[in-house]
């Protein structure tokens, strides 16, 4: 079964493919199953995959598909590597994607580039599903650059609007200025190891590198860049909010559940670098909790619902980030999958309220949606309930409990990561729960014009299970002791070594968490259920602060300022081409001269006598002089 | 002695179609395309023939030495190796796209058009392949006047201009090169009493240091005009914008390489030297190319002139490989002359399609034509993806290559150069926005893509595609020539490379 | 036989050249211009006789039969020009033929 594994991407592709070529002329039902279908078999080959990867505990399965180009001593090739860690990104990829590719047949039924969209998203899950199989980074790239296109393509989707476009190139662009880092980095390695297979530079970094080397603390840090601007973290985090101009499937599955992701991915499979920059190291965790306060508080203060989820998964990466700059590995790739299925289903929860709405973005216009929506209501509340790390029932809880625990506990953690943490879980409670109590509770403000059919909310459904459910796997020492996540783990990711003596605060710890968690709801039900003038009076005295946090720290005026405009002015001023002139210049001088000389051509016959006899007078004289 | 015919067949060819056009203009279009094709079929029999002697150390594929003036030691030398033999595959392929994309578009003098349109292949084919200086310098002119013709009688409102100032550049330099040939000539009649044009014998002429910095720069001249190399690039997005469909997509496709083969097969290794001592230049010059040409062309609002100085900023990737002096980075040049052939010819064609349309090549007066022409945006979507470095596409394979191996030689300009590549994405997804995307509030009739522009665009397309995915055959063809001149260099004595290159390679 | 010094012989032809070119450049009239080239030619044979005889060699009387014919030829072309020239321009006024004008 395994060796079917160059399936799973090319599934997908030729999905693409067919719409591609059939183009518009194609029936609905036919694109739809084309789409939903290559993605399903993809999802079903994986799990086969899965069950014979498990059973038979491969440590790694490797696939030349075929040689891509071999020049001197780089050689790529179009090659696949299955490990634990490519697994559960897999299993998210293909296994969520289908969920979001069925959603989208309903959720996109009567727009009119419905096979068009189909086509990206098919497009879409290849690239990503070649990211994480690739077994060289040049593969990786392509997979990399192909997810970029294919989030361009979609935030553009409706491309009549002359915003949607500018999101959609604000994001090709924002985070192509990482990946110039990541090629930067590549060029590195690759004159470093004089490959870029992967396996092989993770074999050999160790050999050439003692921790610390000034080189991988480079390499690491422009592999980081990459990351950064592909996960939206801080400084290159500015485009994700405006992302959301796609429609909501593509924000579910692009931009929440699994390419904003890659970053988290590039940096755990990169793990043996960053062991060997601790500085790098310790920047991906000052990074990652930086950037999930900020988002927080920017999130605390949107009124777009799709707005507060994108920066709620900013933040949500921001506690990957944070994982793994304290070598918590396996936690940030637990909390990855946990929050793949929970972020997918609020954004898919709000993608229906927006559409059952009329395209009403606005939360503070809603309301009143738990008796109209019952569906919704329910799935999305579970869905905010893992996302505010509700204790014990939700899987939130404990994907982000071993992060904020490892973050106090762990060897690489301090109580700096620690408080940034908790923090950060009771903002994310308070907008969470302010989304839900805003959304569903209260008067009903507009009429809710579609109701969702099945095949809209059996994905919902089964990713509010997953949300629920999904936590089982991996259940800390105090309550149950399940290690399926970090066993599965193990062979690829190292464990996170624990600090001495700090074991038995782990309980401690985690009813902190609890507390603040529910605390935060508390403060959300009294803000705005309770006494909702109390939040204006709080809006209206801080209105700076909630006016810069609301435009996201102004993080856009400022690289518009110091990088658009400078950029666009040089290119303007400079539209008729500055060296051109110095050639215009050329030009006129010559015909200057030629006209000014021009002028001694009178056509008066004496005048040229006289030139003559004045000309043959000074040679003669001049002959005289200089040779007497 | 095919390759003779090759060349022969593209003149005649001209001339018959030139005097057939007097009674049936038809008749016309059908010679040059079928002398075309014919060529087109003959490099594709050498290219299937010849796997063995690709093999380094081989000799060439094929070769045709025939005394022209023996008294000057001049001879009609004629070889092909692995090198001239892409750069032939491609001239004879584009060759025949821009055979069909006259078709409509030229109704005036057509004859005439055909002539010139052959006679500029023939030149370029005879570049490709030529080991005689002389008769470099022959075709380097069989190849500019016909084009002068093309841009000056066939091409858009300011073509008069465009043309004299293609026509000077192109000149003016050509004539330094030519000085620097005569040079060569003399100096190695003077050491070794024997006159020849000879490429072989004139390879290891002795000189001094000061002569062959000289004489170089006279080769440099002709190439970097030709390239274009900013400063020296401003009759090109004039040239292009004003030519005829098929004469920016020669232009662009055909003629620009004849400086980059230039530099691999004749400035390089004539000069290895002075070439090593101007190499920190050489690339310095690339960088400026690749970022200045990025940062003219996002301001651009006539498609033309953007397309036309995305190849600036393309071009510059091929200083930067060539002087670069690594296999990897000579690869990826050789790759990039190839995919940019293909894909911003391409775009000029998009550009004419959209011109014979719309009469306008605004693109402020473009917008949100996906709608009403979802073929011709799919395949846009390709080229510009391709021109914006998408991997998968035969453009990234160049850019990366050449990148890579530029990045030993000097880390600071290599990062530059990839910073570049952000700007790329700039420009590129503005052409997308400003022709496909947004509101479409237009009255214009905007037929999708006729079946003669799918003949050329798909192949087009699929080619770059299939460039990005499977580049190694390309590779192998093009190793022997780039090992050789690899080894050239770096067997002659070299100097302190540093000035721009930071402390050389990573190691610790 | 008593001989002129060749200075006397060599001034004349001297003054001669110099009104010749002179009036060349004084006058207008396209036959005047004519007959002052005549002059200098004259003055310039004069010279080579001079010289010729200061030597005692043959060579200076070739060189002025030689300037003789070549004036005689010189001044049918003239003459003939001078024609068309009037009966284009209806004057002999050789400043009014600028039409070379740059």
């Amino acid at each position: 079964m395994i060796h079917l594994l160059w399936l799973i991407p090319t599934l997908p592709f030729l999905g693409a493919l067919t719409l591609v070529l059939a183009g518009s002329s194609l029936p609905r039902r036919i694109a739809a199953i084309i789409g939903c279908g290559s993605i399903g078999l993809a999802a079903l080959i994986t799990l086969l995959i899965g069950y014979e990867f498990l059973t038979t505990h491969t440590r790694a399965y490797h696939d030349v598909a075929w040689s891509w180009f071999a020049v001197a001593d780089l050689s790529v090739g179009f090659s696949f590597h299955l490990d634990a860690l490519s697994l559960v990104f897999l299993f998210v990829i293909t296994f969520v994607g289908f969920l979001i590719h069925l959603y989208s047949v309903g959720f996109m039924h009567d727009d009119e580039g419905f096979t068009r969209f189909f086509a990206y998203l098919n497009l879409f899950v290849c690239a990503m599903l070649l990211l994480v199989l690739a077994d060289n980074l040049v593969l990786l790239y392509l997979g990399w650059e192909g997810v970029g296109l294919c989030s361009y393509l979609l935030i553009g989707f409706w491309y009549d609007e002359e915003k949607n476009g500018y999101a959609a190139r604000k994001a090709f662009i924002m985070t192509r200025v990482g990946d110039t880092a990541l090629a930067i980095g590549l060029f590195m390695l690759f004159g470093v190891f004089h490959t870029l297979d992967i396996q092989e530079i993770l074999t050999k970094a160790p050999q050439l590198w003692s921790p610390g080397s000034q080189t991988a603390t480079l390499i690491a840090f422009l592999l980081l860049g990459g990351a950064v601007g592909k996960s939206a973290q801080l400084p290159l985090q500015s485009w994700l909010p405006d992302a959301m101009a796609g429609p909501s499937p593509v924000s579910a599955l692009i931009h929440a559940a699994t390419m904003v992701t890659a970053g988290v991915y590039l940096i755990a499979r990169m793990h043996g670098i960053y062991e060997l920059a601790p500085l790098a190291q310790l920047w991906v965790g000052i990074i990652g909790a930086i950037t999930l306060l900020i988002a927080g508080c920017s999130a605390l203060t949107q009124n777009d619902l799709k707005r507060v989820l994108a920066y709620s998964t900013i933040s949500q990466i921001g506690y990957m980030f944070l994982a793994l700059g304290i070598g918590a590995w396996s936690a940030a790739v637990f909390h990855f999958m946990i929050h793949a299925f929970f972020k997918a289903l609020l954004f898919l929860a709000a993608g229906t309220v927006i559409w059952a709405l009329h395209h009403e973005h606005d939360m503070f216009n809603m309301g009143g949606l738990r008796k109209r929506m019952p569906v919704v209501y329910w799935t999305f509340l579970t869905g905010a309930g893992s996302l505010a790390a509700i204790p014990l029932v939700t899987a939130g809880f404990y994907s982000k409990d071993q992060i904020l625990w490892l973050a106090w506990g762990g060897a690489q953690g301090n109580l700096w990561f620690f408080v940034a943490a908790l923090t950060g879980a009771f903002i994310t409670s308070v907008y969470t729960f302010r989304m839900v109590f805003v959304t569903f509770f209260g008067e009903e403000k507009t009429h809710v014009g579609h109701h969702p059919g099945r095949l809209m909310n059996v994905p919902l459904i089964v990713l509010a299970v997953l949300s629920l459910a999904g936590g089982l796997i991996e259940l800390p020492h105090t309550l149950g002791h399940v290690t399926l996540m970090s066993d599965l783990l193990g062979p690829v990711l190292p464990s996170t070594v624990l600090r001495a003596g700090a074991e038995s605060s782990e309980i401690v710890i985690q009813l902190i968490a609890a507390t603040v968690a529910l605390s935060g709801v508390l403060l959300a039900y009294i803000l705005y259920i309770v006494k909702p003038a109390v939040a204006d009076d709080i809006k209206s005295s801080c209105y700076e602060v909630h006016r810069l946090w609301y435009a996201g720290w102004r993080f856009d005026d400022l690289y518009n300022v110091l990088i658009v405009r400078p950029f666009v002015w040089l290119s303007q001023i400079n539209k008729h081409d500055v060296i051109d002139r110095f050639y215009a210049g050329l030009v006129a001088g010559t015909e200057y001269f030629g006209r000014t000389f021009a002028r001694t051509q009178t056509g008066v016959l004496r005048w040229y006598i006289m030139g003559i006899t004045a000309g043959a007078v000074l040679i003669l004289a001049l002959s005289l002089v200089i040779n007497p | 002695m095919i390759l003779l015919w090759m060349i022969v067949i593209l003149m005649a060819g001209g001339v018959l179609a030139g005097i057939v056009a007097t009674w049936s203009t038809v008749w016309c279009r059908i010679i040059a395309l079928t002398s075309v094709i014919l060529d087109t079929l003959l490099i594709g029999w050498i290219w299937a023939g010849q796997e063995v002697s690709l093999q380094p150390g081989a000799t060439w594929i094929a070769e045709v030495n025939l005394p022209w003036i023996p008294s000057f030691g001049i001879s009609f030398h004629l070889a092909l190796d692995g090198l001239s033999l892409l750069m032939l595959a491609l001239t004879f392929f584009l060759g025949i796209f821009a055979v069909l994309l006259s078709w409509n578009e030229i109704q005036y003098r057509t004859g005439f058009f055909h002539f010139n349109l052959l006679w500029v292949l023939a030149g370029i084919a005879g570049v490709f392949v030529t080991l005689d200086l002389f008769l470099l310098y022959f075709f380097w002119e069989v190849m500019l006047i016909p084009m002068y013709f093309l841009i000056g009688i066939w091409g858009h409102a300011n073509r008069q201009y465009a043309a004299y100032k293609f026509f000077i550049f192109t000149q003016a330099s050509g004539l330094l090169m030519l000085l620097a040939i005569l040079g060569l000539y003399f100096v190695h009649g003077n050491q070794t009493s024997v006159y020849t044009f000879e490429y072989s014998d004139l390879l290891n002429t002795p000189m001094s240091a000061d002569l062959a910095r000289w004489l170089m720069l006279g080769f440099l001249a002709a190439f970097l005009v030709k390239l274009p190399v900013v400063p020296f690039h401003t009759w090109l997005p004039d040239a292009h914008s004003e030519a005829p469909t098929a004469g920016s997509f020669i232009l662009a496709g055909l003629m620009l390489k004849t400086g980059a083969y230039g530099l691999i097969r004749f400035a390089l290794p004539l000069f290895p030297g002075p070439a090593v001592e101007f190499a920190p230049w050489g690339m310095l010059l690339g960088t400026v190319g690749i970022v200045y040409g990025a940062v003219q062309a996002f301001s651009q609002t006539d498609l033309k002139r953007l397309v036309a100085y995305t190849s600036v900023s393309h071009m510059g990737f091929v200083m930067l490989g060539v002087f670069a002096f690594t296999e990897i980075a000579l690869q990826g040049v050789v790759m990039q002359m190839i995919t940019h052939a293909i894909s911003t010819g391409a775009l000029f064609v998009l550009a004419g399609a959209l011109y014979e349309r719309m009469h306008t090549r605004d693109i402020l007066q473009m917008g949100g034509f996906w709608k009403r022409t979802p073929f011709m945006a799919t395949v846009s979507l390709v080229f510009v993806m391709a021109s914006l470095g998408l991997p998968g596409l035969g453009n990234f394979i160049a850019e990366f290559l050449t990148l890579l191996g530029a990045w030993p030689a000097s880390p600071v300009l290599t990062a530059i150069a990839t910073a570049g590549l952000v700007a790329a994405t700039a420009y590129s997804l503005r052409i997308m926005q400003k022709i496909f995307l947004g509101k479409d509030s237009h009255t214009h009739v905007l037929p999708d893509l006729s079946l003669r522009e799918k003949l050329i665009l798909v192949p087009l397309a699929v080619v770059i595609i299939m460039l990005g995915l499977f580049p190694q055959r390309v590779i192998d063809t093009a190793r022997a020539t780039v090992e050789i001149s690899d080894k050239q260099q770096n067997t002659t004595p070299v100097p302190v490379r540093g000035m721009l290159s930071e402390k050389g390679g990573n190691h610790e | 036989m008593e001989t002129i010094a060749v200075e006397y012989g060599l001034v004349l032809a001297g003054t001669l050249f110099a009104l010749g070119l002179i009036s060349v450049l004084v006058r207008r009239n396209v036959i005047f211009m004519l007959i002052s080239v005549e002059i200098m030619l004259n003055a310039a044979g004069l010279a080579f006789i001079v010289a010729g005889a200061r030597w005692g060699q043959a060579d200076g009387q070739v060189m002025f039969i030689f300037i003789v014919t070549m004036a005689a030829a010189e001044v049918s072309v003239g003459l003939a020009l001078i024609l068309q020239i009037y009966h284009q321009l209806k004057t002999l006024d050789s400043d009014a033929a600028d039409k070379m004008k740059g």
